[in-house]
This record gives structure tokens, sequence and C-alpha cells, in this order.
């Protein structure tokens, strides 16, 4: 467990209101439940709340629980059980590093290094010019493609120490960084190309019509107890 | 190796279009209204003799999970949840399962929900994965398009596809965790029973499924329950995608044919241990929560689950982690620890407390500053751990750290020497 609490009072903004399009879409997306069970839609809301202000505050965790008819106290439960709510101010890029034991195998302290280094040598913590922070996290799920990190949306892999401070550095000057794996990978298969998956005949439509589901064979008669 | 022709899994690497044309012409959705036609019995008859084990890492046999639903839906409906809640350490398949070939997926939920009678399917995605969820989206969006799913389709079956996510939290890939967070609560295991079969989301009769499980049955129902168990071995049948990591040259996903040796899993697809076969040191066979095995039981270990257990690990998710002579492996096994000191929930003492204790005690011995008597203690406490909370993240967390023992321990015995005679000099 790790212990999560609040940003303190003096940080907290005064109020929170989704945009129009966010209100429109946390609508359609409580419609998603049965009528009732509104309260699904908790971590969509909070989420969309958070990308919308960077970080989780305390006037949003009241009004989704006025969206979704929850306790105050369900809500905050919630917010400070999923590691991925932010309840203090990020750089305007968060920069999670993966550190598990698989990232950790394929160098993943050489881009913990990197973070020290050009963000900040405290994690959690917003650089001097306001524009980065860094955090370690939890396996990403990306393990094929180690080390890697995830910075908004989008993951970038199979990185070295100058890559990540190249990435640092190109973040800062508001250039634009291409995610996904750095060394010439589609994705997951073997470095230098797939060695499997490569037969045409899988892509040609050749396949279509050619397995025709069979039902199985009825089950043998049983005999009922007492039959000859 | 397995012909590319018995792969189920075509796009795996994201080189073709995900989308429905593309799919299609990859032989998805391919008929599946005759799949629908023969009947939820025979739906789940087919399951059950192609032997399929849930790939989730548990290894329950798929086409059984999928009969414990109620026979038919008296008053509150049915659901099918599925678990992509993927955050076994180690473990990326479902990832590409849904990013490059989502509409797997999307047909294996009409057909699984089906057979299950259910209506309506929620996907449970974890919340790190965005894009992923973005590229199972467009999947489903198109399905409707194409009136595939959703409401009077073209199968007959109303059903109603509903992609959600998560925010963070390992526990939520246990089955009852999951629904309670799909409910909007902390993801706390429940304790079972009632099973999810019966008492599931919102107290429905409810079946929580992996990603592959749920995407690799409609082309074994197409293709066959005989073609499928033909693969593999007697009660590991079929194919199952690998995610390879750690020190290889080549670290890859691959759909394998189950029991493929280690060895050959690594040399053909992965080009070798980093340093050669006779660098390697130890591998973790199934995700962070099985114990490792050192060489010797690699060199002719065979990659399923009844192999596995024989020597007293798993296969898990089949996420295999490749250690080389190089690896400081207390450091690698105390880095998991305090993987499942993060991740607890805290509903249970002996996990609560006990994953934070043995992360401390296995940190100071990465050093060797202890003693040896404790490392008895330790594997006592592991013990005491295992078995005795609500889920299996105890079990989870104790697993690698018992496995240590098993194996290294001279090594851990070494760095205390060593640590002891730095500190009497």
């Amino acid at each position: 467990m790790s212990l999560r609490r609040l940003a303190p009072p003096d940080v907290q903004p005064a109020s929170f209101a989704f945009n129009s399009d966010n209100a429109k879409w946390a609508e359609a997306t409580i419609a998603k439940y049965p009528a009732g069970r509104q309260a699904s839609a908790v971590i969509p809301l909070l989420w969309r709340g958070q990308e919308q202000e960077g970080w989780v505050t305390h006037p949003m965790i009241e009004s989704i629980a006025r969206m979704l008819g929850m306790p105050f106290i369900r809500v905050l439960e919630v917010a400070t059980f999923y590691t991925m709510f932010n309840l203090e101010p990020v750089g305007d890029h968060l920069v999670q590093v993966c550190t598990t034991t698989p990232c950790w195998l394929r160098g993943s302290d050489a881009v913990v290094e990197a973070c020290k280094k050009h963000i900040h040598p405290h994690q959690k913590t917003v650089s001097a010019d306001g524009k980065l922070s860094w955090m370690e996290v939890e396996c990403l799920g990306a393990c094929a493609n180690a080390p890697m990190l995830q910075i908004g949306s989008d993951y970038y892999e199979d990185l070295t120490g100058p890559a990540t401070e190249q990435m640092i550095a190109d973040l800062r000057a508001g250039k634009p960084v291409k995610p996904g794996p750095i060394n010439g990978r589609r994705s997951s298969e073997p470095e230098g190309g797939a060695l499997t998956l490569t037969e045409k005949s899988l892509y040609d439509g050749s396949i279509v019509g050619k397995h025709k589901p069979v039902p199985p064979p009825p089950p043998p008669e049983s005999k009922k107890p007492g039959a000859a | 190796m397995l012909a590319d022709k018995d792969r189920i899994f075509t796009n795996l690497y994201g080189l073709q279009d995900p989308g429905l044309e593309a799919a299609k012409k990859r032989g998805q959705w391919d008929n599946t209204k005759a799949i629908l036609a023969m009947g939820p019995e025979a739906i789940v008859d087919i399951m059950k003799r192609s032997g399929l084990r849930g790939r989730g890492g548990a290894g329950f046999p798929t086409g059984l999970k999928w009969s414990f639903m109620p026979k038919e839906v008296k008053e509150r409906p049915h659901y099918l949840v599925v678990n992509a809640d993927e955050s076994e350490p180690g473990t990326c398949k479902d990832r590409d399962i849904m990013r490059h070939d989502p509409h797997t997926l999307v047909e294996g939920c009409l057909v699984a929900s089906f057979a299950m009678r259910a209506n309506a399917c929620y996907i449970y995605v974890r919340g790190e994965f965005i894009r992923e969820r973005e590229a199972l989206q467009r999947a489903v969006d198109e399905a409707y398009a194409a009136k595939l799913i959703g409401k009077n389709n073209i199968h007959g079956w109303d059903f109603d596809l509903y992609v959600h996510h998560g925010a963070g939290a390992y526990i939520c890939g246990e089955e009852t965790a999951l629904l309670e967070s799909l409910e909007g609560k902390k993801g706390q295991p429940r304790l079972k029973p009632p099973f999810p079969a019966n008492v599931g989301l919102y107290g429905c009769p409810t079946t929580v499924n992996n990603v592959e499980s749920i995407a690799v049955a409609p082309t074994i129902i197409r293709r066959g329950a005989d073609w499928f168990a033909a693969i593999g071995r007697p009660n590991n049948t079929g194919t199952k995608v690998f995610s390879i990591s750690g020190h290889v040259n080549k670290p890859c996903n691959v759909e394998e044919e189950m029991g493929i040796p280690l060895r050959e899993l690594i040399d053909k697809h992965c080009g070798g241990v980093r340093g050669g076969w006779d660098n390697l040191l130890a591998v973790i066979p199934g995700g962070a929560s099985v114990p490792l095995i050192p060489k010797n039981i690699c060199d002719d270990i065979l990659m399923d689950f009844d192999s596995l257990k024989a020597q007293q690990t798993g296969l898990g998710t089949a996420a295999v982690i490749v250690m080389d002579k190089s690896t400081d492996v207390v450091k690698a096994i105390q880095r998991l620890s305090y993987f499942y000191k993060h991740e607890s929930c805290g509903q249970c003492t002996p996990c609560r407390e006990g994953t934070g204790w043995m992360w401390r005690v296995l940190t100071r011995m990465v050093k060797g500053n202890s003693t040896s008597a404790e490392i008895d203690l330790l594997q006592e406490v592991s013990k005491e751990i295992e078995g005795h909370t609500i889920c299996a993240l105890g079990d989870a967390a104790a697993w690698p750290v018992q496995g240590l023992i098993r194996h290294f321990r001279p090594e851990i015995e070494r760095r205390i020497a060593e640590f002891n005679k730095v500190a009497a000099e």
C-alpha cells in the first residue's frame, strides 16, 4: 500500500467544473452503466477531470460525488486508492519511468539517472522551469520493449540513458517526440524484423470461408437407471 | 516451431491494418452467425473439448468456467467481464491483442456472451493502456457500425459491449477486485464464495475471463476443438502468446505452441540469451508471481502448466523474464517484493504487513546485512502469508521469495558472510 493524501488546502483551487465537451462526454459515460449503477463511472470521470486540470483536486472530488450521487468519502477513497490519480500539481509533462524488474534488468537505472540529472534530483517534484516532473512507477506492461516510460497517453520504449536525455531536452524545447520504440522496431516483434507471421496467405483473404464451424457430436445416450 | 497457419493472432505485431475490413480478410468475423447457430451448449462443449485453460495465469479450464453460469436467465441479467487489467510484471501480450488484433477480442466477446446468455459485456482495461483502450474502442465502434454487435445486429443476439478502464492498481487484475472497481469502489477483493458465476457484477451472474482466453474462442470454434487440442501436450493444449523480456538478445512477444522447450523459445525467437546459453543464471517463467528457476532446470524444461508445476513454479501468464550471470538476483527479487508491497490493497493483515516486512528484510539481504537464521525466518514468514489472505496477491508475493531461497540460498549466505567479515574488520 502507499500512503496517499490530498494536497494541502492552500494548493487547492476554489472550484471545479467540467468544460462543456467533457460534461457532455460524462453524461454519455454514465449511460454506459445500468440505471442506479452510475457509481461505476467514478474512475472514468475522475480521469477525465485529471486530464482537464492536470491533477485531482478537492473541489473535483466534491463535484463528481454530486454528479454520481455518491458520498464524498466514497469518491475520496477511489481517488486515493488508485495511483494514477495525481493528488498534487505536476509539471506540464509528467515522465513516468517503469523500474520494475523486467525494465530494471534492461537498464531502467540509466533512465532514472537521466531524469534526476535533467528534471529534478527528487521524483514527484516539478522542475525549476515548471515544465517537467518525473516519478518511478510499477510495471506498465510493455516488458518486451523495456526499458520504457510513459508521458501522457503515450509509451516511449527500448530506451537508453542518452536517448532519455535527448527526449527530456526535446520536451523542454517544445519539440515533438515520437512515441513507441526508439530503435526502429514497429512494436513487440524481435529487433531486426518479425521471424513469424510472414506467410503471405494469412493476409490475402484466402482464409475466409476455409474453416466451417462444426457442431460437436451429440453426447452418448446415457442409460436410464433400471433400463435393460 | 508452430506454423504461421496455426497462429491465431496474425496481426500480433501490428504490421497489418487493425481495422475491420483487414481483420475480416484475416479470417475474423467469418461466418460468426453459424457459430451462434450451434447454440450455447454446443459452444461450451467445444470449448471444453479444446482443453483451453485460462490465459490469465491460473490456468482454469475456460469451457468449465463458462458452464458454471446459470442455464437460464431469471430476474438477474448475466454479464461477461473481460479482464484486460494486464499488470503482471513481464506480461505484455494482451496489450498487443488490444491494439493490433482487437477484432479477435470483440468477436470473442460476442461468442462468449452468447454462450453464457449475457447481453452485455464490459472490458476492463488497465488505466495506463490509454492508446490500447482507444484502439479497442475504435474496433468496438466499427463492429457497432457494421451491425456485428449492438441491438438488432446481424447475428440475432442483442449484445452491448462497453470499454471501461481502471486507474493504476495491480490488484484489480484479481477478478473480484476487478468487479469492485467496475462498480466504482476501491479494488479490494471479495471473499469467495459466493463465486462471481452466482453473485458477480452488480450482484448478477458474471464470468470474468482474460483477454487472450476470450480472443482465441472464435478461432477455436471455427477450426474445431480437435485442431486446438492437437497442438501442445495433453492437458496443456493449444497456442499461447509468450512475452520474453530481460537478458535476451531480442526481447519479443510470440505466439507459440504450449509445451515448447524454454531453450527453443529463447534461441529461436529471441536470438538467444545475452552472452550465450551458458551465461544464463535464472528465468522467471510465468510473470513476477511465480518462483524463478535456475539454469540447470531451464536446460530442458517445457513451457506448459504441468511441466512447470512439477518444478515448483508455474506458467502463469507465460511472461518469461530472463536473467544472465551479470544479474544481482537478490536485488531482482527484492524489486519484485517492493512491487507487491506497493500493490497490496491493504485489506488482509498478513499481506499488508508481510509484503512490507519481506521487502525490508530483502533490502538488507541485498547488501548481506542479515544472518543465516533470518533466511529461515523469511522463509517462515512467507509461508505465513501464503494461503492466509482473501486473494492470491499474498501467495504471489511469497512465491518469488521462496523461489529465491530455494535456489539461491548459498548466494544470500555468501553475501552475509562477506558483509559480516567487512563489519568485523
